[in-house]
C-alpha cells in the first residue's frame, strides 16, 4: 500500500563497502627475493643480478646518496603512515626454470593469474593490434610482438634488456627528463628500480601497434619500482598504454615508479594509463601507496598527451607533466580520478611552457564517493621566453554522498604578456532527479549511475584507445557500484 | 488498465492528494486539468513511483496488480511512461545511448535479447520521421542545451520509441509553439491505439483541440471534483475555475 520508504544515504554508502576488490588473490609462484632493507649492498645486488654495466651501478649509487639526504614530501593533501623504508624488500623476481621463447612457455600458474585478471594474454594476442610487455613484480616475464616491431626498427623491451643491448640510448636519456634529485620518490626509484619498459621509435616511424605494459604487484611486502623510458625520434609517433592491478594485501604496499618521455622534433607520444591497484578495504586498511613521477619533454613541434583513468590505490600522488621546451610544442593532460571508501588522491599535472607558441590543455575530472578525498593539483607555468603561449584548464568534480571531499589547487605563473591562460572549474552532485528520470525509463539505479558517470567522463574516455575505453568504463562502474541512492 | 482508489499522498508532512479516484480503461484518453497546486504533477509522480512522495493510503491497480509495490523501473518495464514536465539534463550521455539502454533494460527484464543494431536504427528512423526530428539530434547530450520545446519533443520521441501501454503526459504542451504542438499532438495521436491509454495533464484546452480526450477531470485541492467529456474543458476555458465554487 505504501511506496517503499526512501533508503537512507548512509545505508547506501555502506553498501559501497560490500563491493570487495575483485582481483584479490595470490599466485603461488616461488619467488626469489632478498632480505628487507636498503643499503649499498642491496643496490649492488640488484645491479649484479641484472648484469648491469658500471655506469648503471654508479647511477644507482649516486641516486641512493642523494635519496638518503632527502625528506619525504608532506605538502600533498593526503594523510598516510610514512612507510618504513628499511622494512621493504627491494628485489623480488618470480623464479623461472627456463628462459621464455614464447607466451606458451609461461608458468601455467602465472598464466592462470593473467587469465583471472580478465586480460588473458591469448586474448591480447588475438586483438593483434596490441603488443604486451608484462611486468610481474619486478621482472618482465613475457614480451610479444617484438619481432614485428623490430622490422621497423622499433625497440620495445624490458629496460633491463635495453641496458644490456642498447646502453648508449639508455645512457643518453635516462634521468634527463626526471633528474635523480627531482624528488624523494624519483631518487628512491633511481636507486632501486628493478625493471620496467623501454621503448624507442626511430626517425619518421609511426608505430603501427598500441604498445602496452601490464604491471602487477604480487609478493607481499615488496615495493614495485618500475622505470619506463620512451624515446620518440624526430617525426615519429607512438601510443603507449599501461594498466595495473594488484592482489589484496593487508599491509600497505609501496609503488614508486618513474616514467620519462622524450619527444624529439615533431614527434608525438600518447601515454595512457588505467590504474586499478588495490585501494584498501572498506575500513581503509591496506591498499597500495602510489607515488609516481611522470614527465615528458617536448622539443620543437612535438606533442605529448597524457590520459589517465585512476580508480585504485589507497593513496595516489601523481602529476604527469610536460616540459614544453620547443616552439609550437603541445602538452595535453586528460584525467579521470575516482576515489571511494577511504581512498585519497592528490593528482594533477604540470605544464611548463618554455618554447614560443606552445600550447597546453588540461581536462581533469574527479569523482569522489564514500569517505574519500580527491584533490586536483596543477601547475601552469609560462616562462618569459614562451611568447604567445596558451593554456586551457578545466577541472570538474562530481560528488556522491556527503562524506567525501573534493579540492582544487591550481597554480598559475605567467611571465610574459602575450600568453593566455584560462581556468574553469565546476563541482556537481549526481541528482536524485537524474536517477529518477532514468528509473522511469526502466533503467535501474546502478546502471543509471554508470550512465551519468560515463557521460561526465566522456571527454576523457574518448581519448583512450578503443579497446581500453571499454575496459575503463567497466572499471568505473565497478569502482562506484552502490554509491548513490 | 489503471484503477486509482481513494489515493492520499504527501511530501514531507504536507498532504497533496486527499483521496483521488480514477479509472482508465484500455484505449481511453483522459485529461486532468486543475488550478496550480491542485496536485496534478504529484499524481503523475506517484503513478511513476517517485520516492519523494509518500502514499499514506489508497491503492493503485495497474493491469490488476498493485502498482505501488513495484519499483519505478519495474513500472516502466510494464509499460508505464511519464513524459516529464521538466526533463532533466544528463551531460555527455547521448539521446541514442540513453534510449538504447532503456529499451534493452526492458528487454532484459523479460528475458529477451538486446535489440539488434539494425532494428534499433530502423526504429530511430521511423520515429524521427514521425516527430519531424533531425537524426543528428540523436547524438546530442540528453536534454543538455535543448530548448524547452526540444525537451518536450524528446519526451514524446522516447514515448514513441518505448511504446508504452499507459502514458502520462505532464504539461507536455507548455513551452511548445503552435507548430511544435501540432507535430507533438500528431505524434501522440498516431501512437494511440485500442490497447494503450493516455493521461494528459494540462492547463489549457488548446492541446485538447489536437488530442481529443474521452474524459476530462478537474483536480482541485487533491481531489477530483468534477468529471465530464471534452465540453467540460471548453467550459473551463470560458469561465475559469471560479464556476467550481
Amino acid at each position: 500500500m505504501k511506496i517503499e520508504p526512501k533508503i537512507s544515504e548512509d545505508i547506501l554508502l555502506d553498501e559501497v563497502t560490500s563491493k570487495e576488490y575483485e582481483y584479490g588473490f595470490t599466485t603461488n609462484i616461488e619467488s626469489e627475493k632478498i632480505e628487507k632493507g636498503l643499503n649499498e649492498d642491496v643496490i649492488k645486488f640488484i645491479s649484479k643480478k641484472k648484469n648491469e654495466p658500471d655506469w648503471m651501478l654508479d647511477f644507482r649509487l649516486e641516486a641512493f646518496k642523494v635519496w638518503k639526504e632527502m625528506e619525504e614530501p608532506d605538502w600533498a593533501n593526503i594523510n598516510y603512515p610514512k612507510p618504513d623504508y628499511q622494512d621493504i624488500v627491494y628485489y623480488c623476481a618470480p623464479k623461472q626454470k627456463n628462459k621464455l621463447n614464447s607466451l606458451d612457455d609461461l608458468d601455467p600458474e602465472m598464466k592462470r593469474t593473467f587469465d583471472r585478471l580478465g586480460i588473458s594474454i591469448d586474448e591480447q594476442k588475438r586483438l593483434a593490434n596490441v603488443a604486451v610487455d608484462i611486468v610481474m613484480d619486478s621482472v618482465s616475464v613475457a614480451t610479444s610482438f617484438k619481432e614485428k616491431l623490430a622490422e621497423l626498427g622499433i625497440i620495445f623491451c624490458p629496460i633491463s634488456e635495453a641496458i644490456q643491448k642498447y646502453p648508449e640510448l639508455v645512457k643518453k636519456y635516462i634521468g634527463t627528463v626526471i633528474p635523480v634529485r627531482d624528488n624523494f620518490f624519483s631518487a628512491l626509484n633511481s636507486a632501486v628500480f628493478s625493471d620496467g619498459s623501454f621503448c624507442y621509435i626511430p626517425k619518421g616511424t609511426v608505430c603501427p601497434l598500441e604498445l602496452s605494459t601490464y604491471f602487477r604487484i604480487n609478493e607481499a611486502g615488496t615495493g614495485q619500482f618500475e622505470r619506463t623510458l620512451v624515446i620518440a625520434e624526430e617525426d615519429s609517433c607512438v601510443s603507449y598504454l599501461e594498466g595495473c592491478t594488484a592482489p589484496m594485501r593487508n599491509e600497505n604496499q609501496l609503488h614508486a615508479a618513474v616514467v620519462e618521455l622524450v619527444a624529439l622534433d615533431s614527434a608525438e607520444i600518447k601515454y595512457s594509463t588505467v590504474q586499478n591497484w588495490y585501494p584498501g578495504d572498506k575500513n581503509g586498511k591496506g591498499g597500495v601507496f602510489n607515488f609516481v613521477t611522470k614527465r615528458g619533454i617536448c622539443h620543437d613541434n612535438a606533442k605529448i598527451s597524457w590520459t589517465q583513468i585512476e580508480t585504485g590505490s589507497a593513496v595516489t600522488w601523481k602529476y604527469p607533466s610536460c616540459v614544453l621546451k620547443g616552439k609550437n610544442s603541445i602538452g595535453e593532460f586528460f584525467s579521470v580520478a575516482v576515489t571511494n571508501n577511504f581512498q585519497q588522491a592528490d593528482t594533477g599535472t604540470k605544464m611548463v611552457h618554455l618554447g614560443e607558441n606552445s600550447k597546453s590543455t588540461i581536462i581533469a575530472k574527479g569523482i569522489c564517493a564514500g569517505k574519500s578525498n580527491g584533490s586536483y593539483r596543477g601547475l601552469v607555468k609560462i616562462a618569459k621566453g614562451a611568447k604567445n603561449s596558451r593554456n586551457f584548464s578545466q577541472c570538474d568534480s562530481l560528488l556522491m554522498g556527503d562524506k567525501c571531499g573534493s579540492h582544487t589547487f591550481p597554480y598559475i605563473e605567467v611571465d610574459n604578456k602575450s600568453s593566455q591562460v584560462e581556468h574553469e572549474a565546476t563541482t556537481s552532485k549526481i541528482g536524485e532527479d537524474q536517477i529518477f528520470y532514468c528509473n522511469q525509463r526502466g533503467i535501474g539505479t546502478e546502471e543509471a549511475v554508470a550512465l551519468i558517470v560515463n557521460g561526465y567522463c566522456k571527454e576523457v574516455l574518448n581519448k583512450l584507445p578503443m579497446e581500453f575505453a571499454v575496459e575503463a568504463k567497466k572499471l568505473l562502474e565497478i569502482s562506484l557500484e552502490g554509491s548513490v541512492g | 488498465m489503471l484503477e486509482i482508489k481513494n489515493l492520499k499522498a504527501q511530501i514531507e508532512d504536507k498532504t497533496i492528494l486527499s483521496g483521488v479516484n480514477l479509472k482508465v480503461n484500455k484505449g481511453e484518453v483522459h485529461a486532468i486539468m486543475g488550478p496550480n497546486g491542485s496536485g496534478k504533477s504529484t499524481l503523475s509522480s506517484v503513478i511513476a513511483g517517485n520516492e519523494d512522495y509518500e502514499v499514506s493510503s489508497g491503492s493503485i491497480k495497474y493491469e490488476g496488480e498493485d502498482l505501488l509495490e513495484m519499483a519505478p523501473e519495474e513500472r516502466s518495464h510494464r509499460g508505464v511512461f511519464l513524459s516529464f514536465q521538466y526533463p532533466v539534463e544528463i551531460p555527455g550521455l547521448s539521446v541514442s545511448n540513453f534510449i538504447k539502454t532503456a529499451i534493452n533494460e526492458k528487454r532484459k527484464a523479460f528475458g529477451q535479447e538486446n535489440i539488434s543494431a539494425k532494428e534499433l536504427l530502423q526504429l530511430f528512423k521511423e520515429k524521427c520521421e514521425l516527430l519531424n526530428i533531425d537524426k543528428e539530434y540523436l547524438s546530442r547530450s540528453l536534454n543538455e542545451g535543448f530548448s524547452g520545446g526540444e525537451k518536450k519533443r524528446n519526451e514524446i520521441f522516447q514515448m514513441a520509441m518505448m511504446e508504452p501501454k499507459l502514458s502520462i503526459l505532464d504539461e507536455t504542451d507548455s513551452g511548445l509553439d503552435i507548430d511544435a504542438l501540432k507535430i507533438v499532438a500528431n505524434g501522440v495521436n498516431s501512437l494511440k491505439s485500442s490497447s494503450n491509454s493516455i493521461i494528459l495533464i494540462t492547463h489549457y484546452q488548446r492541446l485538447l483541440n489536437y488530442i481529443v480526450p474521452d474524459f476530462v477531470h478537474i483536480l482541485k485541492d487533491g481531489k477530483i471534483v468534477m468529471s465530464g467529456d471534452k465540453s467540460l474543458a471548453l467550459k473551463l476555458e470560458k469561465e475559469g475555475y471560479s464556476f467550481l465554487n
